[in-house]
């Protein structure tokens, strides 16, 4: 019986390994290969072929596609944890009437869909003059990032004792330097977690980056990968789609594996007593 | 070198007044507790002393100098909190330097007083370790050591021993006691829940009931002149036995209190009882008595033979250790 419950649990993981594993390694598998070889059915690598990384690389404008992506989502992350921390501050520390309420309103915010806020959202930026740049990408992610990085990091700060800010107090350390040598380092694998989250979301992010760039130079990288064209309208550059794919998540499995361990703590760190 | 004066000091939350008008002068050098009932405001008017809340009136003075608006660091306090209240990322050593980088010292000075109160609280083997890695106990040490550090004029305790055991409690105040000895220099207040840590510890104790002082004076002060009925059952324990009704009428009063070390057991003792319960501690037997006259009433006798539970006898109380209190709770001459 025992031994049975073991299997059960291995079969239960290996199928949500292979659910979740599965099609990024097909994507590896299909970007090695050209031609018609794409459209035979193989689950083992059968060729190594570097032409569509080669071909994709050397296209001129992906380059800058990946530095846009870049920008923008660092961008996104860097504004929603300055703002995050010192909302969170004020939300878990100070009292105020509405305090409830607000952080409420806050969360809420998220829940729309993309879709109910883009024809507003797409006249906000029309009206800031941020068509077709950069910046309108990075205030219409912040739109879904702050609320959760706010939440996230309330609820966080509310757990650490009062005491710990007090003693600092006793101690004659400035607000700046409680918030830079007492709270920052506690508050650290919060901020690795849900800046993390952030950066995903704004990495991977398609419909307002479809919808607020014009430009192929402008361009962040899901749209670009979307917008790739083969030889012929008929033609559909698998190779191709799957070479970019696999680039650009690379950088999403390389910063998570740097950070896998803070994750881990930050996302358990409100369950055990700080 | 720090006289720590109180003068008609108010504290109010909203509109909730929680200290009403408090006057203390505390001596330079001297070891006062506050005691008090749950919420009487013993925390808040610590805390109002080292600077962490505001004061909503009167006037606080440390050393001769007003310190209402001055900021908790330039007070020369250091509090000891009762979570302790580590840098939880800090090692024992970074937690002791950490107030003393804020106040500028030199590293070399830094590193001298910290290994200097280390010592002085046997923790020099922990200093690279992080409060996660320390007991209960040790984690109280380092939280003294690091108010210790910052060589305070005033020593600011809240409960700092209701997290530990009670063997460790004993050793930690004891250790605190020693530690007032050293520095005899530097005023401590100590707010405790606890009889025998105000007993003990203090050259004075204060009384707190609901935001006024009940009382202030040394231990044995309070505990053979209490000023009020409240104090009376508040200081000592057991509780002072507090008969009300004809008895009390009969002398006068309405009330009185009698210690349980001043009631005996003999033969022709006013009043009548049978022993309910009885507690042998080894060093003293408590015999709980439900009595006619005096209600119920609990008697220390000698340790050796315990009377059962149901065993009638008579009780006499030591008429010149008699305590009257009037209507109001007052003294009565
Ligand atoms: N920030 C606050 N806002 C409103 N009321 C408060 C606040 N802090 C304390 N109080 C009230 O002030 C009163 C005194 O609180 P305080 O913490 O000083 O009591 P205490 O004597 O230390 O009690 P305890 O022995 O339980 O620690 C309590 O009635 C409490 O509810
Ligand atoms: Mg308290």
């Amino acid at each position: 019986m025992a031994r049975l419950k073991t299997y059960g649990f291995y079969l239960l993981v290996a199928v949500i390994v292979l659910q979740a594993v599965f099609p990024f390694y097909y994507a590896i598998l299909t970007s090695l290969e050209t031609g018609q070889a794409i459209f035979d059915i193989n689950y083992l690598p059968a060729a190594l072929d570097w032409s569509n990384y080669r071909s994709m690389l050397s296209s001129g404008v992906f380059g800058r596609q990946f530095l846009n992506s870049a920008v923008t989502a660092s961008a996104v992350v860097v504004l929603s944890l300055v703002l995050a921390t010192t909302a969170a501050y004020a939300l878990a520390r100070i009292r105020f009437r509405g305090r409830g309420l607000l952080l409420l309103t806050i969360l809420s915010v998220s829940m729309f869909p993309q879709i109910a806020v883009l024809a507003g959202l797409f006249e906000l930026i029309r009206a800031f003059g941020l068509f077709n740049s950069l910046w309108a990408l990075v205030f219409s992610y912040m739109i879904f990032t702050l609320p959760f990085t706010v939440w996230v990091l309330t609820t966080f700060m509310r757990k650490l004792p009062v005491e710990i800010e007090e003693a600092a107090i006793m101690d004659g350390a400035s607000a700046l330097t409680i918030i830079w040598r007492v709270f920052l380092p506690l508050m650290w694998p919060a901020m690795v977690t849900t800046g993390l989250l952030a950066f995903i979301h704004a990495w991977n992010e398609f419909l307002f980056a479809l919808t607020f760039l014009s430009t192929d130079t402008q361009r962040t990288v899901p749209v670009a990968i979307a917008m790739i064209s083969g030889r012929s309208e008929f033609e559909i550059p698998w190779g191709n789609i799957m070479a970019a794919s696999v680039v650009v998540t690379l950088p999403l499995v390389v910063l998570v594996l740097i950070f896998q361990r803070k994750i881990v703590s930050g996302l358990t760190a409100g369950a055990v007593k700080g | 070198m720090a006289r720590v004066e109180l003068q008609a000091v108010r504290k109010s939350f909203g509109t909730v007044d929680v200290i009403h008008g408090i006057d203390l002068d505390l001596a330079s050098g001297e070891f006062v507790v506050f005691v008090g009932p749950s919420g009487c405001g013993k925390s808040t008017l610590l805390r109002m002393i080292a600077g962490l809340e505001d004061i909503s009136g009167g006037e606080l003075r440390i050393g001769g100098e007003k310190m209402n608006d001055v900021l908790p660091a330039k007070r020369g306090c250091a509090m000891v909190f009762q979570s302790y209240a580590l840098y939880p990322h800090m090692t024992v050593r970074e937690n002791m330097a950490f107030g003393l980088e804020q106040a500028r010292l030199s590293k070399r000075e830094i590193e001298e007083r910290v290994t200097q109160s280390a010592r002085m609280l046997q923790i020099d083997h922990l200093m690279d370790r992080k409060p996660k890695a320390l007991s209960g106990g040790q984690r109280q040490r380092v939280a003294i050591g690091r108010a210790i550090s910052r060589q305070p004029r005033v020593f600011l305790f809240d409960e700092p021993l209701s997290n530990l055991d009670a063997a460790l409690r004993v050793d930690t105040r004891i250790e605190i006691a020693a530690l007032h000895h050293r520095l005899h220099d530097t005023t401590m207040i100590y707010v405790t829940h606890d009889q025998v840590e105000a007993m003990t510890l203090a050259d004075r104790i204060v009384v707190l009931n609901a935001g006024k002082v009940e009382q202030v004076g040394t231990p044995m002060d309070l505990y053979e002149r209490p000023a009020s009925r409240f104090v009376a059952s508040f200081i000592g324990s057991p509780r002072m036995n507090l008969i009300e009704g004809a008895t009390a009428e009969a002398m006068g009063a309405a009330c009185v209190g009698i210690r349980p070390e001043h009631l005996h057991v003999a033969q022709d003792g006013p009043w009548a009882g049978k022993v309910v319960m009885a507690e042998a501690l080894g060093s003293d037997t408590f015999l709980h008595v439900e009595t006619a006259e005096a209600g119920r009433v609990v008697v220390r006798i000698p340790p050796g033979e315990t009377p059962t539970p149901g065993t009638a006898l008579h009780l006499a109380p030591d008429a010149a250790r008699l305590h009257r209190f009037g209507a109001d709770g007052a003294p009565l001459a």
